[in-house]
């Protein structure tokens, strides 16, 4: 329902990068809730706990030690647990292969990271809103594909 | 084998209201899809009960007056999209005041502040949504989607298919061909 919030999660190594991503959040006018993790295994973990809240919508860096976020990608669209999470990739790339190739494994959102904060927060509104149209319309995840 | 599934949701949605409040016993009148009237009092702990099975299906009963107004506008638009190939070519601001019977600017407004989008995003997501479903489900190609969902021209539809989901409509269907090729692997 309307006052529901949308809860977020973000896997990153980058300590900058996910401290400019809760501060975007902070300021958005949906309510979300923001959680961060440093590597793709402390990730896992914690999504795989049993009685873990799932997020709406998580947010993967392709490059961490580790665990990559592709390989997080493939072993979260491997579980039907989490079929109900949109995935979005999260990174300094923007080679059209890395691109594609996550589309294919099923990520929903590929997002380049912007350097300015302003542009960070206009594109984290926009995938929340976008999220928040498939989530309260029942559109069909499936078709769900945004790259900015 | 892998099949693919359309789902009507208006049917099953229906089919499944129905068989519930004829378990619980409550005489109903469906009055559009999303609405209904109870036709007598139904006591508290019925409706209880009523709310609860709903829960399970994923169905809740709307109770706030905004909410069901933006319901309808949804509705209204959605049904404007899908049948944009019945001839009808009226602006969408003057259809929907027709329909609903409030001025254009109070639609927009309440609109806006309950779904966080306005009613012009929502129709062009929901007209490339429905141009997905059909570069995915169907053989059409997209000069016949783009003349089926009114736009002006095949660039018309490309474009505001790029801008609205980054990518163009021919990779989206390269993607999504690869997904299924991949999952049937």
């Amino acid at each position: 329902m309307q006052e529901d919030y949308t809860y977020v999660v973000l896997a990153d190594d980058d300590e900058d990068d996910r401290l400019f991503f809760v501060e975007a959040f902070e300021e958005l006018k949906i309510k979300t809730k923001v959680d961060v993790y440093k590597d793709g295994i402390e990730l896992m973990d914690a999504l795989n706990q049993e009685d873990s809240m799932l997020p709406n919508i998580l947010f993967l860096d392709l490059n961490m030690p580790k665990k990559s976020g592709l390989e997080c990608l493939i072993d979260i669209k491997a579980n039907n647990r989490f079929k109900d999470m949109a995935i979005a990739i999260y990174s300094t790339s923007a080679s059209e292969e890395d691109i594609e190739n996550t589309f294919v494994q099923g990520a929903n959102i590929y997002i380049k990271k912007p350097s300015a904060f302003n542009d960070l927060k206009k594109i984290l509104s926009d995938v929340v809103t976008v999220n928040w149209q498939y989530h309260t319309n029942g559109l069909d995840k499936e078709n769900f594909l945004l790259r900015l | 084998m892998k099949v693919f599934i359309k789902f009507d949701f208006t049917q099953f949605c229906s089919r499944i209201l129905d068989e519930k409040l004829n378990e619980l016993n409550i005489k109903y009148r469906m009055l559009n899809f999303g609405e209904i009237e109870f036709l007598e009092s139904v006591p508290a702990d019925k409706l209880k009960a009523f709310d609860a099975i709903l829960k399970e299906y994923g169905i809740e009963k709307i109770e706030n007056q905004k909410v069901i107004l933006v319901q309808k506008i949804k509705d209204t638009l959605i049904d404007m999209v899908l049948n944009a190939n019945e001839g009808q070519n009226v602006k969408s601001s003057v259809y929907l005041s027709d329909k609903l019977g409030h001025s254009y600017g109070y639609l927009s407004n309440l609109f806006s502040e309950v779904t966080y989008t306005s009613i012009e995003n929502f129709i062009i997501l929901q007209r490339i949504e429905y141009a997905k479903s059909l570069i995915t489900n169907t053989d059409l190609s997209l000069t016949e989607i783009a003349f089926k969902l009114q736009y002006s021209s095949v660039a018309h539809l490309s474009t505001q298919f790029k801008n609205t989901t980054g990518i163009t409509p021919t990779t989206f269907q390269r993607i999504i061909a690869k997904r299924r090729t991949l999952k049937s692997n």
